[in-house]
């Protein structure tokens, strides 16, 4: 037997790495501090402005202003929060597996795929908005309304991002597989559906954001009343009632769940990504 | 060792085989060829002269248009396929990417497993296991593109211009240990190059193609004992040869 070895300027090039503090480059901090300090900046022209032109706060409040309300009335906001935070979350969790679904539907068969795409699109195009006092109509409980027009809106990036994605297979793995005669179930589960990951994750990332916004918009078309309401409900209370600090502390509310759920979001992606899809390379390997 | 000519036991029989694509390329016309079991042989021509779809036909990936292929392999895995990029799955370790045609033909996992071990130690990449293509050279990329494609202990090996893209070092080194691992397990070889060079290194008959339509013109035997080296490599028999099939390519060209 004829051993073969593998020559050393064969093996793997261990890339430079860049010096750290605190455990991050000069690059990772630059990426934290500078958007950092743009925000203390701003905040502080805003709190200057208001204090300096004496605007009264029913017209706008200063920084230091919103945050106290936010705090005050953290009681009956966090329960707000909580509830756009399930309406949001039940959203998403259900276009990603409906739109998973579909998408692996359209990927078994062109027909049907041609058949079906346009109304997804149809679903896409026509604005929320104008669909949901329809769906008031015809569904009682109110909850619900909120979820299908959140998912509505969240459903359509993960349709078409995972249908792209299961029809991207390589060209030469796909021969492959025909090679050793893998059968539609193996094609689909060892090719086509780790090909789609990436473009999964990234229509997961774009409906977590819409998910919101779709339970956010449907609210205020909505109108839920009393205690069980969301966040979009707590801002068009305040407004009637003139409160203006606690209508900027729930949209700061509304924007940081947002920030978190893109952030989790790109966190699952990140992890599920970072052994093989370039999306995931961290810059300083590039 | 070098493996004994076994009586001329045709591997592969291709009868006046023509193919014409769908949007009327004529790719190969009318190609006779029988390809002996145990044998190392090279399809050599310019770019267009179909030796790849010929090669894509003896894989069963496109039918011929007119004419007969005949095979001795019956079932999946009799043959491996080594492309020109490779073609492994980024997803997977190593380990999973030369798992995946016994995988596919329901062989157990922890069995699976065993066997890509030795397919990838094989091929001089043990102890890579567990890493990822991406994280790979080039040269490293093919070794387990090679490991895969012999996972099955295939009678038949197929090659479409495997080292084409790698730098003249690490192609010596694989064309070496690519003999290796055909001494060793006795697989026949069909090798898809434009490389005269590389074509004689390896092969033990050379058939030279010809372009538009796409045909068989010449068909040449390298008379050289296996092992071959570096001693081959610089001999002037190897140089001769070289001439040889330089001037049967130039007329190929030359209508």
């Amino acid at each position: 037997m004829t051993d073969v070895k593998l020559a050393a300027d064969e093996t793997i090039v261990e890339e430079n790495r860049d010096p750290t503090w605190l455990g991050l480059t000069l690059d990772g901090w630059v990426r934290i501090l500078a958007p950092t300090i743009i925000g203390i900046i701003a905040l502080g022209a805003w709190e200057w402005t208001v204090r300096a032109n004496a605007i009264p706060p029913y017209i706008l409040p200063g920084p230091i202003l919103v945050a106290q309300t936010l705090v005050r009335d953290w009681h009956s906001l966090s329960i707000s929060l909580i509830i756009t935070l399930q309406i949001t979350f039940a959203a998403l969790f259900m276009a990603a597996v409906l739109g998973l679904a579909i998408a692996v539907l359209f990927a078994q068969s062109r027909a049907v795929e041609l058949s079906l795409f346009p109304y997804a699109v149809i679903l896409q195009v026509t604005p929320i908005v104008a669909i949901a006092p329809l769906i008031i109509i015809y569904v009682d409980d109110v909850r619900l309304v909120l979820l299908i027009c959140a998912w509505i809106v969240a459903f359509f990036p993960i349709l078409s991002n995972t249908t792209l994605g299961l029809n991207s297979a390589d060209q030469n793995l796909t021969d492959l597989f025909r090679m050793y005669r893998a059968n539609r179930w193996q094609v689909l589960m060892r090719l086509r559906l780790p090909t789609a990951m990436p473009y999964f994750l990234a229509g997961l990332r774009i409906s977590g954001g819409l998910a919101l916004i779709g339970a956010i918009v449907a609210e205020f078309v909505a109108g839920t009343g009393g205690r069980a309401s969301g966040l979009a409900y707590r801002i068009l209370e305040a407004g009637f009632n003139l409160q203006i600090p606690r209508m900027f502390a729930a949209l700061v509310l509304i924007s940081l769940t947002g920030i978190a759920i893109f952030g989790v979001l790109s966190l699952i992606s990140h992890l599920a990504l970072r052994h093989w899809h370039e999306s995931a390379i961290s810059r300083d390997r590039r | 060792m070098p493996p004994e000519v076994p009586a001329a036991r045709p591997v592969v029989a291709l009868e006046g085989v023509t193919k014409r694509y769908a949007n009327g390329t004529l790719a190969v016309r009318g190609v006779d060829l029988a390809i002996d079991q145990g044998d190392f042989v090279s399809l050599l021509g310019p770019s267009g002269c179909g030796k790849s779809t010929v090669l894509r036909m003896v894989a069963g990936l496109i039918s011929p248009t007119t004419g007969r292929i005949a095979l001795a392999g019956e079932s999946a895995g009799d043959i491996g396929f080594v492309f020109q990029e490779p073609t492994l799955m980024p997803w997977g370790t190593t380990l999973k990417n030369v798992m995946l045609p016994l995988r596919l033909a329901g062989m157990a996992r922890s069995e699976a497993e065993a066997r890509a071990a030795a397919a990838l130690a094989s091929v001089g990449l043990a102890g890579f296991e567990q890493s990822y293509p991406r994280g790979l050279s080039g040269g490293m990329k093919m070794r387990v593109s090679i490991a895969r494609a012999l996972v099955t202990k295939p009678r038949l090996l197929l090659m479409d211009e495997p080292f084409a893209a790698l730098d003249e070092i690490t192609r010596h080194r694989l064309n070496n240990d690519l003999l290796s691992l055909w001494e060793d397990e006795r697989f026949t070889a069909i090798f898809v190059t434009h490389s005269v060079f590389e074509s004689v290194y390896l092969s033990r008959r050379i058939i030279v193609m010809a372009a538009r339509p796409g045909r068989v013109v010449e068909d040449l035997a390298v008379e050289a004992p296996y092992p071959r080296g570096e001693e081959f490599r610089t001999s002037s028999d190897y140089a001769s040869h070289c001439r040889d099939i330089s001037h049967a390519l130039t007329r190929a060209m030359t209508p």
